[in-house]
């Protein structure tokens, strides 16, 4: 009777959205307050019908409930708890339920949020927000129920994908989600402001939280998977520049735009209809992410087209929510004007360089992701673009951003005084030369110019990043967490640039055959085999290799990296094994047995790979700081009188 | 005109791409050959069932034939030997078979069991005549017209709408002419 | 095709079963970098979004040997890419050719970028202009002291 539960009250969550929708937006339309006094109690209320919902659902995957469809397909009885768990978002229906809830959630963080608001935005601002879990749930009833009946039940199921069973299904999804359906927010807030008509400084200031929370979450999501794509994949990899990849990369980048340029816009009033854009293009991108995952229109050679009427369902479902809300805006942008002025040298000008760059990053992603479609399209024949493209073209537009914001953090708000900065300048910025030529060539020994260009930037970044603080404690004024929150973010950033430079400079791959007994030289390591071994657990058994780690002869590590093969789904999966050793990571992934006791292996050396997802988290950690900024929550108060440029109403 | 429609815009093009992209998507799997409108590669293998025979492109030379590529490990090929045996029996166009990483006697005893569609069978042991047609998956299909262009290919097992549909028509089209 | 179902989770994941490992060493570490640059620039035909490289399935391991016995006979890499191309389309090709009808994508990122610089150069203009006749002097910061 649960899943039937679980399906009712989906569809009760759907008439509540449907209410939340119509009363938040209409009521303020109207004039009717009153009716926006259900918003409230209509959120709540889907809330509750959608995490009881996921009860439902959970409980069929903990006690095995194989006549459930969903269950059958991604579970099984030998499936251990944990994994039975979080298998819910192990595939399409129940991941689209997880999205729900989060949406859910953070419409519910709004709403309590909400009194530091005016009543008519707030109403309208969850109404927005009722609109787009209204869409979502009806794209899950329609057509993606994880309710779904199997009559006569399944003796068993045909379990989780075994990739997919590892603790980062734990984490990496609904951190991931989080961050994807956070942007919604901000769209929310966008698109109130423009029903309304009120975009002034004061509505920048609201979102600023929102999607500075939105985009530490998204930070994370994007690192902890590409973690997990290393270390479970086998082939030791950290980013592909694959279409799913990229589906997240994109929110990301106009999702960092966006909060560098709602800076501006609270700090000045500037870059209104510019900010006002790139809240809904953040959304567009989740939300095209979202359509690419899920329609199967870019999976290649052997996918098979998922089901075009579900592609079909979200295109048309963005169709109306980005096309309306592209539609207000068109009708209200022109409306916005500014006077207030900056020169080329001022903070203003560097974000807007910020904001460009990282747009064509974006864009330059999108073309890059979509070129196949538009190919076939156009008639011009079928293409693959991979790495060889994205790599070059990406850093073609992220070099000079890292250069630019080296020099921007030392501009002053309107006029940069840059000239007083000359000096502080020049000292960092030889300074980083010579850190980074010492990274580069104390290190490594090696290296080319793009890798030195690199290495320099990024400790230029470090430097530069301090400079804003320690001013600030010079003067003797707050540090206030929006600052420490931007330090750190600019921290992580650095740290990111040189990490990435000293990967993609230095690493050393080698796949090797080895007898028991025999060593092999990679890099400044050597690599003794010492055979193999079974290994067994709940629903596999497969074979570890025992291998030692040496440098100069001193033992490292010693690294039982295995081959699984699960039961049901008759699946080979690899466990990698993985040292850190001066700040290099290696990763050892077992091959094939050759026969006669030879086996192949996969030795990788990262140097400072692990720098990279810590950088990533870095960064979380600084947005999640900023977020949380008291300016922020008293927002009420200082911005009716809001300073720098006079307010304009549209 | 108002600059801030622009993005409308841009986002409008963008939703056709991505509805000609769903439209196309049940087509995806298949790749189109860059082989048809050109010559067929020639080659020259050991014949299976002919042992110290060669089987090679030279001998169909001025008629149509069909260049089926198969496998005894391949169960898509076992469903699809029924229509290959009626296109035998239909006689309007020859089959060739091109034998793909197989074992011999395994190849010969399946031919045994189920019947002989082919005229005659290479046998591509090492594969490298499959990487010359660009095969990637068994079975493959070649249409290959008198003057040795590849006029049509097929990825996965012809269906009696694609013989009746596509390839008939194609031979009969010709000959008439 | 419930293979690929999962592969629908938007995480980083594709639906990737397999990988391969290659010990093939050629004599000349200038052609092992070769060799190991395009195996992985060249998709296996099989897979998604795999490299030939990364590929367990057996026609990669053949296409590896090609690529392989291509480097030792001395062919150029373009040679071998057109090679396989001719072969299996350019769909093979994970590096798009720079050809005419490539051209839009190759070239979108410099004309985004220049176009970029078009706009910022108006927009910080247009600013400057403003801040002329703005009389205020700076801004006013909303920093209290420690």
């Amino acid at each position: 009777m649960l899943p039937e539960l679980g399906h009712f009250t989906l569809i009760l969550a759907l008439f509540l959205t449907a209410l939340q929708a119509f009363f938040g937006i209409a009521g303020p339309a109207l004039g009717r307050p009153r009716w926006s006094a259900a918003v409230i109690p209509a959120l709540a209320g889907q809330a509750v019908m959608i995490v009881t919902a996921v009860i439902c659902l959970e409980q069929a995957f903990i006690t095995n409930d194989f006549s459930v469809l969903y269950v059958a397909e991604n579970s099984n009885s030998a499936l251990p708890l944990f994994y039975r768990v979080t298998a819910l978002w192990g595939a399409h229906e129940g991941s689209l339920l997880l999205w729900i809830l989060l949406l859910s959630l953070w419409s519910l963080a709004v709403a309590m949020r909400s009194r530091t608001l005016p009543e008519a935005f707030a109403s309208r601002v969850l109404g927005v927000l009722g609109v787009v879990s209204f869409g979502f749930l009806l794209f899950t009833l329609l057509t993606s129920s994880p309710f779904a009946r199997l009559d006569p039940p399944a003796p068993d199921g045909r379990d989780l994908n075994p990739i997919l069973q590892d603790p980062g299904l734990a984490v990496h999804p609904p951190i991931l989600y989080t961050g994807y359906v956070g942007f919604a927010v901000a769209f929310a807030f966008a698109c109130a402001a423009m029903l309304e008509g009120r975009l002034d400084q004061a509505w920048a200031r609201w979102t600023r939280p929102w999607t500075t929370a939105a985009w530490a979450f998204l930070t994370c999501g994007i690192a902890l998977g590409s973690f997990w794509a290393y270390y479970e994949l086998g082939w030791g990899g950290f980013w592909f520049w694959d279409p799913v990849e990229n589906a997240s990369f994109m929110p990301w980048l106009v999702g960092t735009a966006l909060v560098h340029s709602l800076a501006v816009t609270d700090k000045r009033g500037l870059f209104k209809s510019w900010t006002l854009l790139l809240s809904i293009l953040a959304f567009s991108m989740s939300m095209l992410g979202t359509f690419l995952v899920r329609s199967g229109v870019l999976v290649s050679v052997h996918s098979f087209a998922a089901d075009p009427s579900r592609g079909m369902f979200i295109l048309v479902f963005l169709a109306i929510m980005i096309g309306g809300a592209l539609t207000l805006y068109a009708w209200r942008a022109p409306l916005l004007k500014s006077p207030a002025g900056f020169e080329l040298g001022a903070r203003e000008s560097f974000l807007l360089f910020n904001n460009v760059l990282l747009v064509i990053a974006a864009a330059t992603v999108l073309a890059g992701t979509l070129a196949p479609l538009i190919s076939d399209a156009l008639k011009l024949g079928t293409l693959s673009v991979g790495p060889p493209y994205f790599n070059p073209t990406f850093m073609l537009s992220m070099l000079p951003l890292t250069a630019l914001l080296s020099v921007g953090i030392h501009a002053a708000w309107k006029r940069g005084r840059l000239r007083d900065s000359q000096r502080a300048l020049l000292i960092s910025f030889v300074a980083a030369a010579v850190a980074g030529t010492g990274i580069v060539f104390g290190l490594y020994a090696r290296g080319s110019l793009i890798s030195l260009i690199a290495a320099t930037l990024g400790v230029w970044i470090l430097i530069s990043s301090l400079v804003d603080p320690v001013d600030r404690w010079r003067r003797g004024l707050s540090l206030p967490r929006a600052v420490v929150g931007m330090t750190i973010a600019h921290l992580g950033l650095g740290i990111a640039v040189i990490a990435l430079t000293t990967v993609q400079s230095f690493t050393v791959e080698r796949d090797i055959a080895l007898s028991p007994g025999e060593s092999a030289a990679v890099g400044a390591y050597t690599l003794r085999f010492d055979g193999v071994q079974p290994v067994e657990g709940a629903n596999f058994n497969g074979i570890g290799g025992r291998f030692v780690v040496s440098r100069n002869g001193h033992p490292v590590a010693a690294l039982n990296p295995q081959k699984r093969q699960f039961w049901v789904q008759r699946q080979v999966t690899s466990e990698t094994a993985i040292t850190v050793s001066r700040g290099d990571n290696i990763l050892l992934a077992l091959g094939d047995d050759l026969g006669a006791g030879r086996w192949s292996v996969r030795m990788q050396i990262r140097p400072l790979v692990s720098l990279v997802w810590l950088a990533a988290l870095i960064m979380a950690i600084g947005g999640a700081v900023a977020a949380s900024d008291r300016r922020y929550r008293t927002a009420r108060a200082s911005v009716a009188a809001p300073s720098g440029a006079a307010p304009e109403q549209a | 005109m108002n600059r801030f429609l622009l993005p409308l815009g841009i986002f409008g093009l963008l939703v056709v791409v991505l509805v000609i992209g769903i439209r196309h998507s049940p087509e995806k799997g298949i790749i189109a050959s860059p082989l048809i409108g050109r010559s067929a590669p020639e080659f020259s293998l050991p014949a299976l069932m002919q042992p110290g025979g060669t089987v090679s492109t030279a001998s169909f030379k001025g008629r149509w034939y069909l260049l089926n590529v198969w496998g005894t490990w391949c169960g898509e090929c076992r469903n699809e030997h029924a229509m290959l045996l009626r296109i035998k029996e239909n006689g309007a166009v020859p089959l060739v078979g091109l034998d793909w990483k197989d074992d011999d006697a395994q190849a010969q005893a399946w031919l045994a069991q189920l019947g002989n569609p082919y005229e005659s069978i290479g046998a591509d042991r090492s594969g490298r005549v499959a990487i010359d047609y660009g095969v990637y998956g068994a079975p493959e299909t070649f249409l290959i017209n008198p003057q040795g262009i590849v006029v049509f290919k097929q990825v996965g097992a012809i269906t009696e709408e694609v013989w009746t549909g596509q390839i008939l028509p194609r031979v009969k089209g010709q000959g008439s002419r | 095709m419930r293979r690929t179902a999962w592969a629908l989770l938007a995480g980083m994941l594709l639906g990737l079963p397999g990988w391969a490992l290659d010990t093939t060493v050629l004599p000349d570490p200038a052609l092992q970098a070769r060799y190991v640059g395009l195996t992985h620039e060249l998709r296996c035909m099989q897979c998604q979004n795999e490299s030939i490289a990364d590929s367990p399935v057996d026609l990669a391991a053949d296409l590896r040997n090609q690529v392989r016995d291509q480097l030792l006979q001395g062919k150029s890499d373009q040679e071998i890419r057109d090679w396989m191309a001719a072969r299996y389309g350019d769909f093979i090709l994970f590096r798009p050719r720079y050809s005419w009808g490539n051209a839009w994508l190759w070239g979108a990122p410099v004309a985004l970028l220049l176009l970029g610089a078009w706009v910022a150069v108006r927009v910080v203009r247009q600013r400057e202009h403003l801040l002329a006749a703005d009389p205020n002097p700076d801004v006013v910061e909303e920093d209290t002291p420690r």
